[in-house]
């Protein structure tokens, strides 16, 4: 789906207002929109009174792990006696995932206004905004409009600065990402120390992501309040958030709801349902690192955090990937473990040797290889990888791989049996 | 009669610094954004790249002598980051996403196409007349347009078989 679109008329469109609006990316254009309304009087509000509201507006991290955000800020040391900083997280790189992304290339100017807020929030000097390599297209637009931004001097004693990536999936975990910034191979640290006691260079530090900061302008402009009344299920579970929903679907692309909204109508009425004669077979709600689910479970999943982890998933980053009748799970789980044993950054032996070990089990069981105890093998191997490592890289690499097995075993076994023709070279 | 320059054997040419002039003055400016010198270093190598089209050994030294760094931990840099090129590619550098979401809308297909049409021929290598070098990269973060494909810095969106050949005579 390409922009402009006429949002569906079940969408909640708060973030995703401007997406397909070019003159938005502009200053003046962002300012005609109302854009930057917010900032001058956040920047004269204490911040204690801020990081209050976005505590009260129940608003939590929509990079995938969906911690409070205000919580997070209220981390930072009450007395300041070091530099804070704050990282934006603009690393997207979670298979399924493209919202940041549109986010960046259609308002760029919202990133860098809640940005600022943030900034203000956690008294931080600089905010590193650490965009992936990749994205060439969104980091030339921000670089545009922060220029414009410094132009006009809005910022007032903050500095932000665009830090491009080089190409390794792991520096979306935040420390990994400081250790970037640093100038370091991204390896995750060990925690503790977390980031609010000793972030990047060491000082303390906030990580938030892209969708995060963008709903703060919001929360500041219409109330705690009415944050927390765009909520259909769960009240911990409040505000929009955008679902990147891609793979076997009539209309991919972003769409903007109202967190506890049935992923049912998400997939069949928002995105169209499924290509002519097809019918859903699995789908992985929330990026490539959580669980699939089967169609039943999908068909009854609320989405919003509890309403994921109720069904054995989670919401995530919100990455939704959906696979037909005509996907080869197998296949497709394989596809997923060799992302994470070529993302893997090798310093946990579980981590470097597990993803290396899940993808050759499994690309042996699509040559047609593979034996009777693989299934347990790949099972025994996941129970190793999961919890016993720095980051959770390697969790995210056994999800797939445990819930495909549960859901789609017989896939696994007609390969193994000879039912079905191998589909990789011996 | 003129003499034709013996070639130097590998890695014996005289190197020509990167970082001089408006190059240095743009690093730096980098430095300012930073509270220690080490942190300059991928926006560093971005600029032997963008300049030199990929980052040789002699680079990684002048780049570990610019910001107080030993050459060993450059390379230890260099090679933790995929996009950094450690050898020289085609004048032309295509990845195209294979992740789930694009091979579930044929991903493979655009791959095997770009090969053939470029000449190619192979995942990593470069093409006989140096054009073109393509490859396969994990997700691009554009699931929703599959496939999406970088040929250089142009993130190029929803790429299927048809559209390979006017996209490589683009590049011609």
């Amino acid at each position: 789906m390409g922009y402009p679109h006429k949002p569906h008329a079940r969408e909640t469109v708060v973030l995703s207002k401007y997406f397909g609006d070019a003159e938005a990316r502009s200053l003046k254009g962002w300012k005609k929109r109302g854009g930057y309304e917010m900032l001058e009087k956040a920047l004269a509000t204490d911040p204690a009174a801020i990081i209050e509201e976005v505590k009260n507006s129940g608003l939590r991290g929509r990079g995938g792990a969906g911690f409070p955000t205000g919580l997070k800020w209220s981390f930072m040391p009450k007395e300041k006696k070091k530099s804070h900083y704050l990282c934006v997280n603009a690393d997207e790189s979670e298979p399924g995932t493209f919202k940041d992304r549109e986010i960046m290339r259609w308002t760029p100017h919202a990133l860098l206004e809640g940005t600022v807020i943030a900034a203000h929030a956690i008294r931080a000097e600089i905010a590193y905004i650490y965009i992936r390599g990749e994205f060439t297209e969104p980091l030339a637009i921000m670089e545009q409009a922060l220029a414009e931004a410094n132009a006009a001097k809005l910022f007032g004693n903050i500095k932000v600065y665009l830090h491009r990536g080089a190409g390794a999936y792991i520096c979306g975990e935040e420390t990994a990402l400081m250790n970037s910034i640093e100038g370091k191979r991204g390896n995750p640290r060990i925690k503790p120390p977390f980031p609010a006691a000793a972030g990047v260079f060491g000082m303390p530090t906030t990580i938030n992501n892209v969708e995060t900061l963008v709903a703060v302008p919001h929360i500041l402009k219409n109330g705690a309040d009415w944050y927390k009344r765009l909520c259909l299920s769960n009240p911990k579970s409040t505000g929009t958030k955008l679902l990147s929903v891609c793979g076997h679907i009539a209309q991919p692309g972003n769409y903007e709801i109202t967190l506890g909204f049935p992923l049912k109508d998400l997939l069949y009425d928002l995105a169209g349902g499924m290509r002519p004669g097809r019918t859903l077979k699995a789908c992985i709600p929330g990026g490539s690192s959580v669980p699939m689910l089967n169609r039943e479970e999908t068909e009854s999943t609320l989405l919003d955090y509890e309403g994921c982890v109720e069904k054995g998933t989670m919401l995530g980053s919100g990455g939704v990937i959906v696979f037909d009748d005509t996907a080869d799970m197998v296949y497709q789980t394989m596809r997923l473990t060799r992302f994470y044993a070529h993302e893997s950054c090798a310093q946990c032996t579980q981590c470097r040797e597990g993803t290396a070990w899940t993808t050759k089990i499994l690309e042996r069981i699509l040559a047609g290889q593979g034996k009777t105890s693989d299934l347990d093998l790949l099972l025994e191997l996941s129970e190793n990888m999961t919890g016993k490592t720095i980051c959770v890289l390697s969790d995210s690499c056994a999800a797939p791989v445990v819930s495909a097995i549960k859901r789609f075993r017989g896939e696994f076994e007609d390969y193994i049996a000879g039912r079905r023709k191998p589909v990789l070279a011996a | 009669m003129s003499v034709t320059p013996a070639a130097h054997p590998e890695g014996t040419e005289p190197y020509e610094p990167v970082f001089e002039g408006h190059r240095l003055e743009e690093l730096n400016r980098l430095l300012a954004r930073f509270p220690n010198r080490q942190a300059a270093l991928l926006p560093a190598l971005w600029i032997v790249q963008r300049e030199r089209g990929w980052i040789s050994d002699p680079s990684m030294a002048e780049v570990a002598e610019v910001l107080g760094l030993t050459p060993a931990y450059v390379k230890g840099v260099v090679t933790f980051y995929t996009m950094y090129h450690q050898h020289p590619v085609g004048r032309h550098f295509v990845q195209i996403c294979t992740t789930s979401p694009c091979n579930l809308c044929g991903a493979e297909d655009v791959v095997k196409t770009f090969l053939k049409e470029t000449g190619a021929g192979e995942l990593g290598a470069t093409s006989v007349d140096g054009r073109w070098t393509v490859i396969e990269v994990e997700c691009l973060g554009a699931c929703g347009f599959a496939t999406p494909i970088l040929v250089d810095d142009d993130f190029i969106e929803s790429v299927t078989p048809e559209k390979v050949k006017e996209i490589v005579r683009k590049y011609l």
